[in-house]
């Protein structure tokens, strides 16, 4: 019963493999919607966020939550530009539904 | 042990429902929503765990900022999200196959790898004592020294980020009446006053 609760390294992980597995899975449930795919990758960056700073805790070492913040970093000029990218398209062709964008493929 | 053992798992519990939620809320901005409660509980396990600047940095940067222009351009946006909803069941049984069969990969492969205990010694940065150092001061001594030009790098990527976003979304919309305060400052009294000469019952 004192195992159950004693939380260690394959804890976190677990729980990060899940939240990934559901970014994925939400990526394949609303293949319409951007906006909600884009949510699904926030959830799949922070599942890595999560792995980073398990393994930097249970390994007793720093540099995991350093690149966690740049993980961090780089996950909010994503979301930034995404979002920018998507009102303008908005704005051009009045809808974001993901299906309807295939301009690009000649 | 226990509390903390129970606290792990309240709090991850309330992270995967809201992670579920997030993709499988019928209006985006419940998903909204959901994203933010998600991404606190996860703040609060990296408390748990002892990273309590990252946590904070979550909160401040995935709560205060990405999560909110997440909301406005939710609500900015004219769409029929009922429309977008179509074909939700259509992409279950796929989705479903395949987040089933990457969760027990994943599971698998943490099932059976285990940390050798050498591993533990090739740190670099070893994480001080609580009392001695604080995780805050911590990642402070080791960032703004050792990894200072990554730390540069990544505010440069912000830069290239924010000006990138404003000239993707800056539009200059024509018939739209401004005030253009240099032009009515350099205005001088020969462009707009001018002095006729009018003969009696005339006019101009």
């Amino acid at each position: 019963m004192m195992a159950f609760f004693e939380i260690g390294l394959g804890h976190y992980l677990a729980l990060a493999a899940v939240l990934f597995t559901i970014g994925i899975f939400g990526i394949f449930l609303n293949r319409k919607n951007v906006i909600i795919i884009l949510m699904s990758i926030e959830l799949m960056l922070l599942a890595v966020n999560i792995n980073l700073i398990a393994f930097s805790a249970f390994m007793n070492d720093l540099v995991g939550q350093i690149f966690a913040l740049f993980v961090l970093t780089v996950a909010a000029g994503e979301a930034a530009i995404g979002l920018a990218i998507i009102v303008i398209y908005f704005r051009n062709r009045g809808t974001i539904e993901v299906e309807d964008i295939n301009l690009m493929k000649g | 042990m226990i509390l903390q053992g129970l606290t792990f798992y309240v709090f991850a519990a309330i992270a995967v429902a809201a992670g579920v939620m997030v993709v499988s809320a019928r209006n985006p901005v419940h998903s909204v929503l959901f994203l933010i409660l998600t991404f606190f509980t996860t703040a609060a396990l990296f408390v748990l765990i002892g990273a309590e600047f990252l946590a904070m940095v979550l909160v401040v940067v995935y709560v205060g900022a990405v999560a909110v222009l997440f909301m406005f351009v939710v609500m900015m946006l004219d769409i029929n999200f009922v429309e977008m909803r179509e074909g939700f069941l259509q992409y279950m049984p796929i989705g479903v196959l395949v987040g089933i069969i990457l969760l027990v990969e994943l599971l698998m492969v943490l099932g059976t790898a285990s940390m050798s205990p050498e591993v533990l010694a090739t740190g670099t940065e070893p994480i001080p004592d609580i009392a001695h150092r604080q995780n805050t001061a911590a990642i402070g001594d080791v960032i703004y020294t050792k990894y200072i030009y990554l730390f540069q790098a990544a505010g440069m990527i912000l830069l290239i980020a924010m000006v990138g976003a404003i000239v993707l979304t800056l539009r200059q919309r024509p018939g739209v009446k401004k005030q253009n305060i240099a032009e009515q400052v350099s205005r001088r009294r020969e462009d707009s006053v001018e002095l006729k000469k009018v003969q009696p019952g005339q006019g101009i």
